[in-house]
């Protein structure tokens, strides 16, 4: 390391690593409930992370959640974006995953035939 | 590369270490893996959290979740609920003591809502044994801003202007200390860490070493830049093994980076630097006798002037802080000295690491804001006085400082008002007493302490504190005489004049404090051979109280025979006869029996 800027640049690369420590940038949060993970949550939620990574997504977080009640739609998965209404898409599958990280996450676009419940942020 | 989506923090500062982190660590390890997660969830070792008190602890992003007393059985839990299925295990959460109620979240938590951590925070949050995780929370910014952007007298007059103040107990102010250093003209110049923490109860410099061993090397290299030596040691007791491994990986990982070595940032600066293991003598801590051991010579301190910054190791110009002394430094070169001083008081500036031990609930480290009162740092960050006793005094300072009592725990803590009344910041140690607590039976332990670390150089600690030793043991054993009092005053005052170097000065601190606020206590053991706590066993005396149903029990367990009575009646102790051992009070049944 010899200038400043070389320790500018390799600090943007290494702050990804623990962003995840503070609280910002967009939440997914997977149902993880008895009925989710009956549902196939767990294939969802790894898949969620594959495309994340295929993806270089490093400021996106990953949570999981208890069941909401609406167990006949599981797997739900929720999308937040920072200042955006909580929208939670439904009977997701695997497969569902790339299109809603393509359309809603990275691009802002909700993904409407898969949409359960819109929440206003408080 | 896979999506890491968890982060789970497990203590690895000694405390925690100590109550079975380690196997913690190795737990969620092997659970991880066995639940698949090993790819998704991170695992990182961090230093000291402060909290103590509630080890092991365990915190879990992104949401923060703070888990205390993490039992090794435990981790299959927590991997299982809470990694895999997204459920918080409530029963492991923090406990408000007050209110019973939970809390989830870190920042939420009591102990460190008061707190404002500058110094620690980076302890617990990030991986002290990765320079990566701290250069991205900004690390080594200070030193290439130091060196790139700015000459040695800026850096100087930035530390001068933040009003930093050296945080070993002394409170000379630090930008004036590397003034002299960087006066003083000399081929050759030293930076020292003084990491030989020696108060009894005290623990700040280890955690800070433990947690965030990156910081001081900074802090030290920007120091080193601004007097302009090129090398450095750390002076660090070898009973600091987990802080020499974390100073060693540092160097390691900060010469392999260039931050440390030849040439730093392309500035032409260079800085080395070296570990120094002391052997644990509390007179090490004494500057001069600090540098005679690093020279290899035995541990003891010589008159000044002059000052290290003239002539100080291998009679080179040298520049000794401690090492929260060098964890500020940092801070004040990125934020500026202006940003610093909006923390503290007129002549105070900055934060303090406190470590709180003793009859208090939240044992563990604090950093508060200079200023603020004991009673906040006692009751709100440290939780109150452990099984609902009475708060008695507290002790600040080790065995340099002073026993404060109750009428002075809305002082603000600052130097100088910590001088004023008869205690001193000290390195930052708090012990907490409770009612049961006798003051001659403290001001005796801190004494023993300081006598027996008295290295033997200058004769006023030598004998002094050997003659006072002997005139306390003799109050406490129910030997004191008339004028014993003033003797001792006179004693204090005389080795405070007349003594080398600071452990002699400050010796007799803790009776001189405690001879201020609990005098009564003194004159109680000398007069009516008294321990009004009961502590002192030679002053106690047992009596049988009306509550006794003559079971005898007593008796046949006395064995000195100095218990007599009839069967169904009331006994009696022979005060003459009995030894105070006690054993007839744990005998008796129906708690008749009362020491005073």
């Amino acid at each position: 390391m010899k200038s400043l800027e070389d320790l500018h640049k390799l600090r943007e690369k290494l702050k990804a690593d623990i962003k995840l420590r503070k609280d910002e940038g967009t939440k997914i949060i997977v149902g993880m409930g008895t009925c989710g993970i009956a549902a196939g949550a767990r294939e969802v939620m790894s898949a969620i992370l594959d495309e994340l990574a295929v993806r270089k997504l490093l400021n996106v977080q990953v949570q999981q959640t208890g069941c909401i009640g609406m167990c006949e739609k599981e797997v739900l998965v929720d999308v937040i974006r920072p200042g955006e209404p909580r929208i939670t898409y439904g009977k997701v599958k695997p497969e569902d995953v790339k299109k809603i990280i393509a359309e809603h996450v990275v691009n802002g676009r909700i993904v409407e035939e898969l949409v359960v419940g819109k929440l206003e942020q408080e | 590369m896979q999506h890491i989506r968890a982060h789970v923090l497990v203590c690895g500062g000694t405390g925690c270490k100590s109550a079975g982190s380690k196997e913690i660590q190795l737990g969620f390890a092997k659970y991880l893996e066995e639940y698949g997660l090993q790819n998704e969830v991170m695992l990182v070792e961090t230093g000291c959290h402060g909290f103590c008190e509630h080890g092991p602890l365990v915190i879990v992003y992104p949401e923060g979740t703070f888990y205390c007393h993490v039992k090794p059985e435990d981790v299959k839990e927590i991997v299982e609920s809470h990694l895999y299925k997204g459920r918080i295990v409530e029963r492991l959460l923090y406990r408000e003591p007050l209110s019973h109620e939970q809390v989830p979240n870190y920042s939420e938590i009591g102990f460190y809502k008061k707190q404002q951590r500058l110094v620690l925070a980076n302890c617990g949050a990030i991986n002290p044994e990765m320079i990566e995780e701290y250069i991205a929370v900004g690390g080594y910014e200070a030193l290439a801003k130091a060196v790139t952007t700015m000459t040695p007298e800026e850096v100087v007059d930035e530390v001068k202007k933040s009003g930093l103040r050296g945080r070993g107990g002394g409170g000379f102010p630090t930008g004036m200390k590397w003034q002299f250093a960087k006066n003083s003209v000399s081929d050759k110049k030293y930076v020292i860490c003084n990491a030989d923490e020696g108060d009894p109860g005290a623990f700040m410099d280890r955690s800070v070493l433990e947690g965030d061993p990156h910081r001081v090397l900074e802090g030290m290299a920007i120091c080193g830049y601004a007097i302009g030596a090129d090398e450095g040691y750390i002076y660090v007791r070898a009973e600091y093994p987990l802080a020499i491994k974390r100073l060693r990986t540092a160097i390691e990982q900060a010469e392999k980076m260039g931050l440390l070595g030849e040439n730093i940032f392309g500035s032409g600066f260079n800085f080395t630097l070296h570990i120094k293991e002391g052997a644990g003598a509390f007179v090490c801590g004494e500057e001069t006798a600090l540098m005679a051991s690093i020279e290899g010579k035995r541990g003891m301190p010589r008159p000044r002037p002059p000052f290290p910054a003239v002539s100080g190791l291998w009679g080179k110009p040298t520049n000794i802080n401690n090492v929260e002394t060098f964890a500020n430094v940092a801070q004040i070169i990125v934020n500026g000295a202006d940003w610093y001083c909006q923390y503290g008081t007129e002549r105070s500036k900055g934060t303090k690491v406190f470590a709180l031990t003793g009859k208090i609930n939240n044992t563990g480290l604090a950093e508060v804001p200079m200023g603020i009162t004991m009673r906040e740092i006692i009751y709100d960050i440290g939780g109150g006085i452990t099984n609902g006793k009475k708060f008695k005094a507290v002790q600040i300072g080790g065995p340099s400082g002073g026993c404060l009592p109750e009428s002075m725990l809305d002082l603000p803590v600052d130097y100088d008002s910590l001088i004023a009344a008869g205690a001193m910041m000290g390195s930052g140690g708090l012990v907490v007493m409770d009612e049961d607590t006798c003051m001659v039976d403290v001001a005796k332990f801190f004494l023993n302490f300081t006598q027996s670390e008295s290295c033997g150089k200058c004769t006023p600690c030598r004998e002094g504190t050997k003659r006072m030793l002997e005139i306390l043991t003799r109050i406490t054993e129910g030997q004191g005489r008339e004028g014993d009092i003033e003797l001792l005053e006179n004693l204090a005052k005389n080795i405070k004049e007349t003594a080398l170097c600071g452990l002699g000065q400050t010796a007799p601190n803790p009776v001189l404090s405690t001879l201020k606020y609990f005098r009564d206590e003194y004159e109680a053991h000398i007069k009516e051979k008294r321990c009004p706590a009961g502590v002192c066993e030679k002053l106690a005396s047992y009596t049988i109280t009306d509550a006794c149903r003559g079971c005898g029990l007593c008796a046949r367990n006395c064995p000195v025979q100095a218990i007599s009575g009839k069967i169904k009646e009331k006994h009696v102790i022979n005060q003459d006869i009995c030894i105070k051992c006690g054993a007839c009070m744990a005998a008796c049944p129906f708690k008749a029996i009362t020491k005073g």
